[in-house]
């Protein structure tokens, strides 16, 4: 380890290696450092994403992919199934994070960053008002280390901001509460990803079955913290397996949170940038933001590493318009489609289940689907139009 | 009896770090940072907290309990 870096990287999740490894790129030293004594464990994560989202960083690997997904199904509340195949540039997978991340994390380490695990940042080194440094435990031991910039790349948790200044909670609204277990025997196609919706199965949120190859499935859901309120998510999952598989071996329970909303309003100040869930940088609609953490911090990693070769600091700020540019405008309007969504009845569910499957299956394209569905709710159609003219 | 000190009254938000899951989503929505989560250890910074229950509504697995009495000082 140096006694000091140009740049430091809380926590080593998809979002943190990827700012990592492009600011690495740039020549600068470069050091992670993750709470956990593990990268890429504990998993999180229904473990869902597009090809594309994949292929933009890592060749796809079989070593780490459980499922090729082609297909799609929505399950209404009265449990009319539509589903939808997709045109194969949408096709998707349902990874292996465990192994997932850790290759991330060695596609930094191979650009020259370095990783220490189980240490815990705990604070912020300032310069007047500028961010210079971490503070962190490793080993029991309170140290101190300096970097011109600090990217958190911390998670859902996202506090390393708020030690810088910014506002980084979320409204408990947005918050999508979630639990999931993993289970064998699981008898679901393995090339679909389920979807159920309904007041009673996962209301302001949804119900996901996810599968991983050989009848393993990822089984879960997030609820607003607005339900969360009355009934928590443990209660829905509990719920749900009581009634389609009782009985199912569970091999691993998890919670999490997902922070459904748009980006915070600043995710750069000088010597700090936020990546990844930190920066609230899932989609909103879907609750995905593996491929989209990978993304923001990209490009933070990227002008960190120019900031600092230029010598040029203030360069650092130009990323919140960056991210804006790429995503962070496209977001604002899948926030708004999922509120619209939020709102709908059992019963406008159920009516657009049913229009959708009066389409013959094989015209069933994403498109058409949209455009029945607009006709149940017209006031989405706008949002919509905008998600394909921006 | 000693009760936990909260920002502006008694303690009454308490975590049961034997159930937690240590998944940070508590962490995410408490307005007042007062949440310390470290790899599998949570606890509540006593002093920011304002008893506001976001964080109870927002554990997916129901682990933080309101206590209107107050949380006992050990
Ligand atoms: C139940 C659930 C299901 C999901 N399903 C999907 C899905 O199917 N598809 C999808 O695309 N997305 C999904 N997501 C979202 C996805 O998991 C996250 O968006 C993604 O992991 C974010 O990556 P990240 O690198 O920003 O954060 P993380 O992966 O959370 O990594 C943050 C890292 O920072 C570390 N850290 C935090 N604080 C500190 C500290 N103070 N010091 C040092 N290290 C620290 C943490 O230990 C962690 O390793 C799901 C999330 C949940 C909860
Ligand atoms: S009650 Fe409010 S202030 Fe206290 S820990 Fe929970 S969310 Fe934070
Ligand atoms: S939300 Fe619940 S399970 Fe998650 S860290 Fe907080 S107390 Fe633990």
């Amino acid at each position: 380890m140096k006694e000091e870096y140009d740049i430091i990287v809380v926590g080593a999740g998809p979002a943190g290696s990827m700012a990592a490894r492009f600011a690495s790129e740039k020549g600068v030293s470069v050091l992670m450092l993750e709470k956990d004594r593990d990268v890429g464990y504990p998993v999180r994560c229904g473990e869902a994403i597009s090809k594309a989202g994949v292929e933009e960083f890592i060749e796809p690997d079989e070593r780490w992919i459980t499922a090729h997904i082609t297909k799609f199904s929505f399950i209404a509340p009265d449990n009319t199934e539509v589903t939808l195949q997709f045109d194969t540039e949408q096709e998707g997978y349902v990874l292996e994070r465990r192994i997932f991340d850790y290759e991330l994390a060695k596609t930094a380490v191979k650009e020259g960053a370095q990783i220490l695990t189980r240490a815990y940042v705990n604070g912020l080194l300032f310069d007047d008002d500028k961010v210079a440094g971490v503070k962190y435990e490793h080993n029991g031991e309170q140290k101190e280390l300096k970097a011109k910039i600090v990217i958190a790349a911390d998670g859902v948790e996202s506090r390393v901001g708020r030690w810088a200044g910014l506002t980084t909670h979320i409204d408990f609204r947005d918050m999508e509460c979630c639990t999931q277990i993993t289970a064998a025997e699981i008898p679901v196609a393995q090339d679909t990803l389920y979807f159920y919706f309904g007041k009673d199965i996962a209301p302001e949120g949804y119900f996901w079955v996810f599968p991983k190859g050989d009848n393993i499935a990822n089984i879960g859901l997030g609820v607003s913290g607005m339900i969360g309120k009355k009934s928590s998510a443990i209660s829905f999952l509990n719920n749900f397996m009581e009634k389609h598989y009782p009985g199912a071996s569970v091999l691993t329970t998890i919670a999490g949170g997902v922070p459904s909303a748009i980006t915070l309003d600043k995710i750069s100040a000088p010597g700090i940038a936020l990546v990844g869930d930190a920066a609230r940088q899932v989609n909103p609609l879907s609750g995905g933001g593996i491929a989209s953490g990978m993304i923001g911090a990209s490009i933070a990693g990227t002008i960190a590493g120019d900031a600092i070769k230029m010598n040029k600091l203030d360069h650092l700020l130009t990323y919140d318009n960056a991210w804006r540019a790429r995503l962070g405008k496209r977001h604002e309007i899948f926030n708004r489609i999922k509120e619209g969504i939020f709102n709908f009845s059992d019963e406008k569910f159920n009516n657009i289940a049913h229009s959708i499957n009066k389409i013959p299956f094989e015209k069933r394209t994403l498109g058409r689907v949209f455009r029945t569905a607009l006709l149940n709710q017209p006031s989405l159609l706008i949002d919509v139009a905008k998600v394909f003219i921006v | 009896m000693e009760y936990r000190q909260a920002k502006n009254s008694k303690l009454m938000i308490e975590i049961l770090p034997d159930k937690c899951d240590f998944c940070g989503c508590c962490v995410g929505v408490c307005p007042e940072d007062a949440i310390e989560l470290k790899e599998a250890e949570i606890f509540i910074i006593d002093e920011r907290c304002t008893n506001c229950s976001k964080c109870i509504w927002s554990c997916p697995i129901e682990v933080i309990v309101f206590n209107k009495e107050g949380v006992v000082a050990k």
